[in-house]
């Protein structure tokens, strides 16, 4: 391979002061000055979430007010820092979702232990818990920082649901039970 | 009143005066702290500090009262007044704790040390002027000595012992080195700087005339009419200038020639065993340098109080005096004086600021390098060649 020796201009006088790129450091550090800043000012202006962010962990009901939950603990099971207890509880035979069978009981979030890995929300069936926007998380003591079932249904709301799948469940048992196609 | 004034006893009166210059500069140099937060931040495209508001209720309520105007109430924090005054009250309260390995007298007598020096050269600096009955500019300033700049560099100079002494009394090498560091650097600079001034004084001295190192007559000369008369020294002197800026850098401690304190590699440097009030004197007294030898170079080189080269002081007033009689009494036309000679240091004190995010600290070599081999020959040439361009001058 050829060598290209590249000749290295000796500095003039005037650069080997320093003095040109001391002023060229000064304009430099003056336009910065009366540039607008770069950061946010944190609780009046807020970040944009991205669509995708993992933040705090919720659970979700279903465009009709099914919690989705159905309470199988795999997010239990799955969760690295184990932050995720739940008991179990079974639908009685008169609520209108007593074909879902089972929802939780209790489901409690320990946000103390929660590494935000997303793995429960990946791992759900139901699409029931999902890592939301929520990015601050605080309280004064641990129990304010375990969250209850009462609060992640709060936090979580309501998502959209493309498959409402127990519902087409339910539809087809009614069917067969009419003597159609199962 | 005036004449009220003027009829106290003479030790009466300048011990007032003093107190006042006092009471203007320590709360200035404390400001200065705020100041260095707020270039940085904005250097750095950040806000600053613009939280801290005081309540409306307990001993702060006066405070909380101005915090609560509208727009002014806002502007002011925004700008982080209330935390200079939240930082004042915490270095003044906060516990004090002596090391157990240090020297107490001395690790003590330090920061008391700092003070002395910072808060004498003041004295000898005039940072105003007014119109006597006469006509006659009088200068402002606590003492008018004829050897002003003399007793500037003979006081400033001492500064640096309460460096060394905090830097050997801490029983600790990093504050040591930092104190060595001081030392060293301030004989380098202290060279030069005293070499760059010369200049200014063969030509204010004109043969046959009366000899003065009189800072106040420099800014006269400064005030001529004509083109010569008019000039700056910034103009007639760059290099002289130039010297002096780089060497009053070199002795304030500041950056890019912060050797002293450096962080990076000496911890905190020589204040690194101190906290709390003793450490906030330290940085008072390096403000009350920067301000006092920010001062100095405006009256050698800036004109002093002289709005602008080629418009003197005088023909300013006397140009506001058709318009508004008021402004010819002497008492307008010193603090028109005074607010200019302040301007100009106030640029200064920014450009300290500004200059310190801009270069990077130097290493300890090259900042010896810079002051021997360098800044003295410079300076030295510097003098040989006006001595003889005034010498030329003179003798035509």
């Amino acid at each position: 391979m050829a060598v290209v020796t590249v000749e290295r201009k000796p500095l003039t006088f005037w650069e080997r002061t320093y003095l040109p790129n001391i002023a060229a450091g000064l304009a430099t550090t003056f336009k910065r000055m009366v540039k607008p800043t770069e950061t946010l000012e944190y609780p009046e202006q807020r970040p944009e979430i991205p669509t995708g962010y993992r933040g705090v962990p919720t659970l979700v009901y279903d465009p009709n007010g099914r919690e989705k939950c159905v309470s199988c603990q795999l997010c239990e099971f799955v969760c690295p820092p184990k932050a995720i207890r739940i008991t179990p509880g079974e639908i009685t035979s008169d609520d209108p979702n007593a074909h879902v069978e089972k929802r939780p009981q209790e489901f409690k979030i320990d946000m103390l232990r929660c590494i935000y890995c997303g793995m429960c929300q990946e791992v759900c069936p139901e699409e029931a818990i999902w890592l939301q926007q929520q990015y601050s998380m605080t309280g004064y003591t641990r129990e304010e920082m375990v969250n209850d079932k009462k609060r992640l249904y709060e936090l979580g709301g309501t998502l959209p649901d493309e498959h409402f799948k127990w519902d087409k469940k339910k539809a087809a048992e009614q069917a067969a039970a009419h003597g159609g196609h199962h | 009143m005036f004449d009220f004034y003027f009829e106290l006893p003479l030790l009466l009166r300048l011990l007032l005066q003093g107190t006042a210059v006092i009471l203007v500069l320590f709360p200035l140099a404390a400001a200065c702290s705020m100041a260095e937060r707020k270039i940085s931040a904005w250097i750095q495209g950040r806000p600053g500090p613009n939280r801290t508001k005081p309540p409306v209720a307990g001993f702060l309520a006066p405070l909380g009262l101005v915090a609560s105007i509208p727009v002014l109430g806002t502007a002011l924090q925004k700008l982080g007044i209330y935390q200079l005054a939240a930082d004042g009250g915490k270095f003044t309260f906060k516990e004090d704790p002596i090391p157990g390995h240090v020297n107490k007298f001395y690790f003590v007598l330090a920061p008391i040390a700092s003070m002395i020096p910072a808060l004498t050269t003041v004295a000898f600096v005039p940072f105003g002027a007014y119109f006597d009955a006469a006509g006659k500019l009088v200068p402002i300033a606590l003492t008018h000595l004829d050897v002003g700049l003399l007793a500037v560099f003979a006081l400033g100079s001492l500064g640096v012992y309460s460096l060394i002494l905090a830097g050997w009394a801490s029983n600790s090498k990093y504050p040591f080195l930092g104190g060595v560091r001081a030392s060293a650097q301030l004989i380098s600079y202290e060279l030069s700087m005293t070499l760059s001034v010369l200049p200014v004084f063969l030509w204010v001295n004109a043969p046959g005339g009366q000899g003065t190192l009189s800072l106040f007559d420099v800014v006269q000369t400064q005030s001529q009419p004509g083109f010569w008369g008019g000039t700056w020294y910034v103009m007639t002197m760059p290099v002289s200038a130039f010297i002096f800026l780089i060497a009053l850098f070199a002795e304030t401690n500041r950056q890019p020639f912060d050797m002293p304190e450096s962080e990076a590699d000496l911890v905190g440097g020589f204040h690194t065993e101190y906290g709390a009030f003793k450490w906030s004197l330290f940085f008072v007294a390096e403000y009350a340098h920067m301000i006092v030898g920010s001062g100095i170079f405006c009256l050698l080189f800036l004109g002093g109080w002289n709005p602008l080269p080629w418009v003197p002081l005088a023909d300013v007033i006397h140009f506001g005096a058709k318009f508004l009689p008021c402004v010819g009494t002497p008492l307008f036309t010193g603090l028109i004086a005074i607010a200019l000679f302040l301007g100009k240091v106030g640029f200064f004190i920014f450009f300290f600021m500004w200059v310190r995010w801009t270069l990077p600290r130097f290493r300890y070599d090259q900042v010896m390098k810079l002051g021997w081999q360098k800044l003295l020959p410079l300076s030295i040439a510097n003098l040989i060649v006006y001595a003889l361009v005034i010498a030329w001058i003179e003798t035509r």
